[in-house]
């Protein structure tokens, strides 16, 4: 590979049932950034069915080119049809950097783009920037999230990485912003489409085990009565996250025995805990003590909670909660 | 002399562990205070073979040894002692006997039945008036044609109710006195046999406790366990093997307590700092530690000795003295680090305090421990 | 019908704490476990083995002491045990493994290779895909359910973000498995008694089928330029705000820690 022949920083854009996601405008800003520090363009792969018209969305968040392939055999994300296209947008452009999605599609066609194109790949990326080689630098999480990793791709394009959703920031739609839309045929292989996509269903999963939840909001004491919860569970909705209890509301019968925290109830550590009116006691703090980022909302100050919080607010937990609910709900 | 761990016991004790941890824990306080029998444990523990841990393979077992099973009990028993005694009482105490006095017949009809947990089984030899003194046997059993026909009563029998195979001792020649007790296998469909009283007790509240009732109870001349008069031999070998998984329960109850201990003593703050900070209670904690290895030493030793075929009377009672004694040291001064919350029922360690009394008792009192070992270094 | 489940032995990362002086991870006394994806994908396995008599062979490529996860699968059940170690293979990146593993596949007949989502030492959930890259086998992710119709044919429910999709696809064929899919069984004591005394057997780069600048430090696109621990925990902050700053602060705080 003739390294200095990859050019461009290109986005695969992620689209379900048309919409496109909000992962990828993320990661078109970023592609901005990046492409700046390396004096290049911003390229936007779009592929789908009658898709084509929302090339000018993506040129007014950021790309430069939009690169579209519109096909039936790419209605739907079928792991296949999508890597054929996306290698053969590859071969042709050669691009510098990829980025994807950390998605179920993502880190479904990202390992198997990789290994088809024989380059690196790079899960999870919470930062990328440009060294002073020219090289992206790809920074991710390891080991469950306590251990921090900084990848670099040198001899191998393009650099590919995926990125989670809500990592990056997405600019601001520009309408005025000028672009490029090129259309590409895709000769796909047919006889290579060996999975049949039968049915697709919408649901919520259904998860009644609050220690597999990355995010809970756990209510306590100041928070037992139907109306405090209701905006609890608004909150939950907002951040799909899970809503738990200390043992005050599940006796007050408010709340399932299979959502409480503490000694008689489950040990939890999940990414965020907020607990809201829940005052510390020992009980309680056993059960959720080694939560990855723990913030507390009490209106008393000296509550044992805040103890163990690393952000602890002295306030009126209903009045915060409905806040912000209202401010993550845009 | 190597006191490492082999790696299949490794891997059996995380199985096992886990398997205490996640399907045994969650249900003790329940069990406790409902008085409830742990027929889903049962069920649970039976696929997967831990009911017929050191019993062969070629009889249906697990083809385990005694260690294995000590250590099962032991796990079994930190996470509640109600499930400990079921499985201990099971092996120890009725598929054991079988396994080691009974024809090829009696071994092929009621091993792999025991082995897989299909069947429970118990041990009845206490009455009303043979505690201690277990040879003062009243129940009597009569020659009649091809049966012996048994009457008279058993208490304090655990596993009764749900159990489905009992040996049972009772007198074939008063005039012989100890030398006149058979052992007989029992089925609990045997016409004239039934479950009477169950006990309500302080501690093991998911135990079944209960009295066995024999009126003309028909037993077949097959199921006489071993030769008759050797009955009274075969219940004291059975009991040595019983006091290693008694010792096993009563170190398990002690580590559990101990394991709950530090995890509080972390967490409670007084005076501005965690107990675990004041050497009060550090100090405690390393004399009840050290007590308990040590009682795991015994436990160990005492099923390793069984394992290689030596003699291990002397050893196992040791174990179960030392463990049951440690246990109630244990529990006691675990729920006075727990304080006030110690003595409710949210926190385990009282219903451990309450389970580990019992350890001390059945299988032999500590004193009859204490005359087994007195003997064996007197003589 | 023959399985084939790749399995990785990974420090129970639920397990490893910060050293609060230095901030640096503790490493030791951090006990292995099978995978928890993978060890899902084992109990799919058990469970084909269950209904249609399937043949099951378990592969891990590690260090020797990676030996004890294919003894725990042995417990649990399965029918031959492969691990795949080599000096050649040491350093190596996503790309490369997939490249060892892959050429151990090729030696292996299967109509199902079982692989558990990702790792929850390395969480990049790339090598199962480019293995079935690798060796031109169909593949389906996020598996949460699976039927086999006893003949060829695979169903798989995939879970995806807001739902989920049924999949149809024939042997053979490569599925990631996601933990939750499927609650693995516990050992038998008859299992583990038995596990140490059956075969395993040890394959090297001699035994596989790939080209060795594929593999290792050598067949590694990607390289670590830096690792670093995330710090030690601060001691907490307090504020005693009105209800819309509070709101602030705490979004703020959310987004500084990639939480929402």
């Amino acid at each position: 590979m003739e390294i200095s022949a990859y050019k461009g920083v290109f986005v695969f854009v992620e689209q379900r049932k048309g919409e496109i996601q909000g992962v990828s405008l993320e990661l078109i800003g970023k592609a901005r950034d990046l492409a700046d520090a390396l004096n290049d363009k911003v390229y936007a792969i779009l592929l789908g069915s009658g898709i084509s018209y929302q090339a000018n969305m993506l040129i007014a968040h950021g790309a430069d080119v939009v690169i579209c392939a519109d096909a039936p055999e790419l209605n739907d994300y079928l792991t296949e049809p999508y890597t054929q296209a996306v290698c053969h947008i590859v071969n042709e452009y050669k691009p510098n950097i990829l980025m994807l999605g950390a998605t179920t599609i993502g880190r479904d066609l990202g390992p198997r783009l990789s290994a088809r194109l024989e380059t690196g790949l790079t899960a999870d990326c919470t930062k990328l920037e440009i060294s002073d080689d020219k090289d992206l630098l790809m920074t991710r999480p390891a080991f469950g999230g306590n251990l921090m990793a900084t990848i670099v791709c040198k001899e191998h394009r393009p650099q590919m990485s995926t990125v989670r959703p809500g990592v990056m920031r997405s600019l601001p739609a520009d309408s005025s912003r000028k672009g490029e839309v090129v259309m590409v045929n895709i000769p796909f292989k047919k006889e290579k489409f060996r999975v049949k996509l039968l049915s697709t269903v919408k649901e919520k999963t259904e998860m009644v085990d609050i220690s597999e939840a990355k995010i809970l909001i756990s209510c306590g004491r100041g928070m037992a009565n139907a109306e405090s919860l209701k905006t609890v569970t608004d909150l939950a909705e907002t951040l799909d996250a899970q809503v738990s209890a200390s043992r005050a509301v599940v006796d007050a019968g408010l709340i399932s025995h299979d959502r409480q925290v503490g000694q008689t109830g489950k040990t939890v550590r999940p990414d965020l805990y907020l607990a809201v009116g829940i005052s510390g006691a020992i009980q309680h703090l056993a059960g959720m003590e080694e939560s990855g980022y723990i913030v507390a909302i009490n209106k008393d100050k000296f509550a044992p909670i805040f103890q163990v919080a690393d952000l602890g607010i002295v306030g009126d937990a209903k009045q915060i909660v409905k806040q912000l609910n209202e401010r993550l709900k845009k | 002399m190597d006191f490492s761990l082999s790696k299949t016991e490794t891997l059996f004790l995380q199985m096992i562990r886990e398997f205490a941890d996640k399907e045994v824990k969650p249900l003790a306080a329940e069990v406790d205070e409902e008085e409830r029998f742990p027929v889903e444990t049962v069920e649970k523990m039976a696929k997967l073979g831990i009911m017929g841990i050191p019993v062969p393979v070629e009889y249906g077992g697990a083809g385990g040894n005694n260690v294995l099973y000590s250590m099962a009990v032991e796990e079994l028993s930190a996470a509640c002692a109600t499930t400990g005694v079921i499985v201990s009482a099971h092996t120890s105490l009725c598929a054991a006997p079988i396994l080691e006095f009974g024809n090829k017949e009696q071994k092929a009809k009621y091993l792999p039945k025991l082995a897989s947990g299909e069947w429970l089984g118990a041990f009845g030899l206490t009455e009303p008036n043979a505690g201690t003194d277990a040879s003062s046997q009243q129940t009597i059993a009569v020659e009649d044609g091809d049966n012996y026909i048994l009457n008279g009563s058993k208490i304090f029998i655990t596993n009764a109710e749900y159990g489905h195979v009992y040996i049972i001792f009772a007198m074939t020649d008063k005039s012989k006195g100890v030398k006149g007790i058979s052992a007989f296998i029992v089925e609990k469909d045997f016409p004239g046999f039934s479950v009477g009283k169950k006990e309500k007790k302080m501690g093991i509240r998911g135990s079944a406790t209960c009295e066995l009732i024999m009126e003309n109870c028909v037993v077949p001349k097959a199921n006489l366990l071993g030769k008759i008069s050797e009955g009274f031999s075969i219940a004291m070998k059975t009991l040595d093997g019983g006091r290693i998984g008694i010792a096993a329960q009563a170190l398990g109850i002690a580590q559990g307590a101990i394991n709950e201990t530090v995890k509080y003593v972390k967490e409670r703050k007084q005076f501005g700092k965690p107990i675990s900070a004041f050497q009060n209670t550090q100090f405690q904690l390393a004399d009840l530690q050290t007590r308990v290895v040590a009682s795991r030493l015994l436990v160990r030793q005492a099923a390793f000795k069984k394992d290689k075929g030596q003699n291990y009377s002397t050893e196992a009672a040791m174990a179960k003295l030392y463990a049951a004694e440690t246990a109630m040291e244990v529990t006691n001064k675990a729920i006075q680090m727990h304080g006030g919350y110690g003595y409710t029922r949210e926190y385990p360690v009282e219903r451990m305090f309450r389970d580990a009394k019992i350890t001390e008792i059945y299988e032999g009192t500590s004193e009859v421990q204490r005359m087994v070992i007195s003997s064996a270094l007197l003589k | 019908m023959k399985i084939v489940v790749c399995i990785k032995q990974v420090p129970d990362t639920t397990e490893i704490k910060i050293n609060p002086t230095t901030g640096t991870l503790i490493r030791d006394g951090v006990p292995s476990i099978i995978n928890p994806d993978d060890k899902a994908g084992l109990e799919l396995a058990l469970s084909l083995k269950d209904k249609f008599n399937a043949h099951i062979t378990v592969i891990t490529m590690g260090p020797a002491q990676a030996e004890d996860v294919l003894r725990e699968a042995y417990a649990m059940g399965v029918d031959r045990a492969i691990l795949l170690t080599d000096r050649k293979f040491a350093g190596a990146d996503t790309l490369a493994t997939s490249h060892a593993l892959a050429g151990a596949l090729r030696k292996l007949e299967f109509d199902l290779l079982i692989t558990g989502r990702q790792a929850i030492d390395g969480d990049t959930a790339q090598v199962g895909p480019q293995i079935a890259e690798h060796l031109d086998l169909p593949q389906v992710s996020y598996l949460e359910h699976l039927d086999f119709d006893g003949k060829n044919t695979f169903t798989v429910k995939r879970r995806v973000e807001d739902g989920y999709e049924m999949l149809q696809v024939d042997g053979p064929c490569v599925v990631t498995v996601l933990s939750g899919a499927y609650k693995p069984r516990y050992m038998t004591v008859s299992g583990i008694v038995g596990a140490y005394e059956k075969e395993v057997e040890f394959w090297g780069f001699e035994q596989i089928d790939v080209v060795e600048s594929k593999l290792g430090l050598k067949g590694s696109p990607t390289r670590v330029h830096k690792a670093f621990s995330r710090g030690v925990k601060a001691p907490g902050e307090l504020y005693e705000v009105d209800t819309n700053e509070a709101a602030g602060i705490i979004i703020s705080k959310l987004k500084e820690k990639f939480i929402i």
